[in-house]
């Protein structure tokens, strides 16, 4: 019979990944001098879960690799040896090899062979170079197998200590085995059996001697009695003997094919695991079916809720049975009931694909750590607001633009220990993660007391990118909002920590595409903060609803600054550019939204209708609609995958009267005004990018 | 066929257990550490005990150490799962009670002629 256990493959990488999160931040804490025995225990348990499963399903490099790490972990539990910050180093690379390996055996890929070596290496190192006895018993017992002469069978002298039974082992479940070996016969020996009046029921006064009639070896004799040995007086002698053929020669036939085995696997196996290596950067497979893990409560609630809305639903259709007027106010109850329940369940749907936030922050301490050891800087990092949830896919998206934040605070802010003396603060830099809930948003604050954005020194680079006038004079949060810009990049400045090609445009350009925005604040000296708000989920925002002519369109509630009614003195036209709006001291340009969806208007005149000022890619835009409906939130469905992508567009959704209202993209409306000639876009599909 | 309990802190060997033990016919009920393992057996009975040692809150050896001392556990078989073979821990559980032990890592037909062997 044989059973698949790959099926449990997914819930082992799960788990195992989760261990080394776990052993990761628990090394890290190590070295901050927290170490208590219990810490050293849990990263200790999760090393041990991980060989446990890896050498069950059958992934024997992995449980190897992990038994060393156990080992060296169990000396330290034990206080055979002291944590250092080398052992925790080697400890540390060697949960990235891990992580490494497991996801190669996860997704089919590569290894990086020469790395696992060498941490291998050093772990061994570290251990004292000596092996475990294991290797040693297994051959003495072997040596021992030799020896022996062919029986024709064993006697077997078999007697329980009082408290046998205790253990729950029952020796006629011994017996039952032993009868699967061959012959047997079985002599009682009543002898320590007491009058009845002393006798313990619980205990064990009987012994038994047995003749077993079989040719099987002596360990598996000894293999029955395996967990009752100190529990009994046991003796195994063989029954008698006739010498047959030599079993030293069979041992030594087999050696020897084993090792002729070896050598030919050494010889083939070399040239592709050469080759191997070459080819291993490559693959990066995309993860496997995603999946999540939900709180039980979460769950409950859910159900919980079902049953309130079948309740509801069973009042309402009783209500609608025998409908008089007299029962009306039930059924606005009923109606009101029904909303709330609905809301409440959108929300604990909602709730279902939340994560706590730790899942994103908890690569930082590594991060911090790797970093500072190289650039000699001293950091303390600081995480708070670690429980506070939000959508497992922005989680996903949020996690690169995150990255970048830290190195870039880690790599510019932040300064050496001898320059911050130097300007009179402490030799250790605060970084600080944060994150809350506000609105409908979730806020993560990145800040640091570092040396804050130098303003002369990026308004030059600007200038010289040909990204401003080198008269332009430019508030200082306008200076800071130019490390945004596309085509900035600070290159003389780049380092290997945070050079690494992805530019602070693109963390922003990620960062709306979640439906989210970025904002700096920095004074010189004292620091930088970065606040990203992004939206809880993406499957469901705040809508302005607006009309345009005889259609409802959907704005997001997040991209909207103000509304306003137009005075047609504060029109500018101008040539090349249309018409410009003066919103206090600043000029709009106004997009008439029934030009751009060329639809026959109702209204043409401006002062007649209104002028929503909307923000997308750091521009101001006014579109001119005619009327300001309802707010409320829709749940999106995407163009794309019902329809094609549409410039413009962000998406459609389904109103309570149940047609269909077109959501709008911002920045897609602002690229469309900027390069009218992509206008038509929204009737053609988009060129591919 | 048998009740078993199942105690494990590693969700894919409490699955891969409970598993092979129901296919086997078996009812399973599973704990993801010593402390709830002893919570349910209070209040059911089970023919058959098989718990991991390393485990949070309360390791197979306590928890062995514990059935042991409830009058209704006192004979039922009690097996822990170690990756020691022949080391210190074997010695633990025998110290605790524990009726023998299967040494990690098995198979599911490993896992199912030991219980056999226990349950007959």
């Amino acid at each position: 019979m044989s059973i698949d256990i790959s099926q449990f493959h997914d819930v082992f990488f799960e788990e195992s990944f989760e261990g080394l999160d776990a052993m990761e931040s628990g090394l890290l804490n190590l070295e901050d001098g927290a170490a208590d025995v219990e810490a050293i225990n849990t990263i200790f348990r999760a090393a041990h879960s991980i060989k446990g499963g890896a050498g069950t399903f059958g992934f024997m490099a992995v449980s190897e690799f992990t038994h060393k790490m156990e080992t060296l972990l169990d000396e330290m539990r034990n206080g055979e040896r002291d944590v250092t910050p080398e052992s925790t180093n080697v400890l540390l690379e060697a949960v990235d090899v891990l992580r490494e390996m497991l996801t190669a055996v996860q997704q089919d890929g590569d290894t990086d062979d020469a790395r696992i070596a060498a941490v291998c290496d050093q772990l061994v190192e570290m251990l004292g170079g000596e092996e475990s006895g294991d290797l040693e018993q297994e051959s003495e017992m072997a040596a021992a197998n030799s020896d022996d002469e062919k029986p024709i069978g064993w006697k077997i002298d078999f007697r329980p200590h009082l408290h046998m039974l205790q253990t729950g082992n029952d020796p006629v479940r011994l017996f039952r085995e032993l009868d699967t070996l061959g012959e047997l016969s079985v002599t009682l020996d009543e002898s320590q059996l007491p009058l009845f009046s002393d006798l313990e029921p619980e205990d064990s006064y009987l012994a038994w001697h047995i003749e077993l009639i079989s040719d099987v070896a002596k360990e598996e004799v000894v293999e029955i009695f395996e967990w009752v040995e100190d529990d009994c007086d046991l003796s195994i002698e063989a029954l008698f003997s006739v010498a047959e053929a030599s079993p030293e020669l069979e041992v030594a036939a087999v050696i020897e094919s084993t090792e002729s085995v070896d050598a030919i696997d050494e010889t083939q196996l070399k040239a592709p695991v050469a080759e191997k290596s070459d080819t291993k950067q490559k693959s990066s497979a995309a993860p496997t079916a995603a999946s999540i893990r939900v709180g039980t409560d979460k769950i409950d609630s859910l159900i919980n809720m079902v049953g309130e809305l079948v309740i509801t639903q069973s009042m309402l259709s009783q209500v609608g049975d025998n409908f008089t007027e007299e029962m009306l106010p039930q059924l606005i109850d009923g109606l009101a009931q029904l909303e709330r329940n609905t809301r409440e369940m959108q929300e604990g749907v909602m709730r279902i694909r939340m994560l706590p936030i730790s899942f994103a922050f908890n690569r930082f301490p590594r991060l911090v750590h790797d970093l500072t050891d190289k650039s000699g800087k001293q950091v303390d990092l600081k995480l708070t607001g670690e429980q506070t949830e939000l959508d497992k896919t922005v989680m996903e998206k949020i996690g690169d633009p995150l990255v970048h934040l830290v190195r870039n605070s880690l790599d510019h802010g932040l300064e050496t220990p001898e320059v911050r003396l130097a300007a009179g603060k402490s030799e250790t830099g605060m970084l600080k993660l944060n994150a809350y809930h506000q609105g409908g948003n979730i806020v993560i604050e990145i800040e640091d007391d570092g040396a804050g954005l130098d303003e002369d020194k990026i308004f030059n680079k600007a200038v010289e990118k040909g990204l401003v006038n080198a008269a332009d004079n430019l508030s200082p949060e306008k200076i800071h909002e130019l490390i945004f810009m596309p085509g900035f990049s600070t290159a003389d400045v780049v380092s290997d920590i945070s050079g690494r090609g992805v530019g602070m445009d693109v963390v922003r350009k990620n960062i709306h595409s979640l439906g989210g925005s970025v904002e700096i604040a920095s004074e010189q000296g004292v620091g930088t903060k970065f606040t990203i708000r992004l939206p809880l989920t993406l499957a469901i925002m705040d809508g302005q609803t607006i009309r345009v002519a005889a259609e409802n369109y959907i704005l997001p509630l997040v991209s909207i600054v103000e509304s306003i009614e137009i005075k047609s003195t504060d029109i500018k036209q101008v040539s090349g550019k249309g018409e410009l709006y003066k919103l206090r001291d600043d000029y709009v340009p106004v997009i008439r939204l029934y030009e751009v969806f060329n639809i026959e208007p109702q209204i043409t005149d401006l002062e007649e209708g209104l002028l929503v000022v909307v923000e997308g890619d750091g521009q101001k835009v006014g579109l001119f609609i005619d009327d300001l409906l309802g707010q409320q939130q829709v749940v999106i469905k995407s163009l794309e995958t019902n329809y094609r992508k549409v410039v413009g567009l962000s998406g459609a959704t389904i109103l309570g009267d149940g047609t269909v209202a077109l959501i709008l993209d911002v920045p897609g409306l602002i690229s469309l005004y900027r390069e009218p000639s992509t206008k038509k876009g929204l009737v053609k599909p988009e060129r591919a990018a | 066929m048998a009740k078993i309990l199942a105690v494990d802190d590693s969700a894919s060997m409490r699955q891969m257990v409970a598993f092979t033990l129901k296919g086997a016919g078996h009812t399973v009920t599973d704990a993801a550490d010593g402390k709830q393992a002893l919570d349910i057996a209070k209040t059911q009975s089970f023919d058959l005990v098989l718990t991991d040692i390393n485990m949070p809150v309360m390791d197979g050896i306590t928890l062995t150490k514990e059935l042991r001392a409830l009058p209704s556990y006192r004979f039922t078989p009690v097996l822990v799962l170690t990756t020691e073979a022949g080391g210190d821990k074997k010695n633990q559980g025998r110290a605790a009670g524990a009726t023998g032990w299967l040494v990690k890592p098995f198979n599911p037909e490993q896992l199912l002629s030991t219980v056999k062997k226990v349950l007959g």
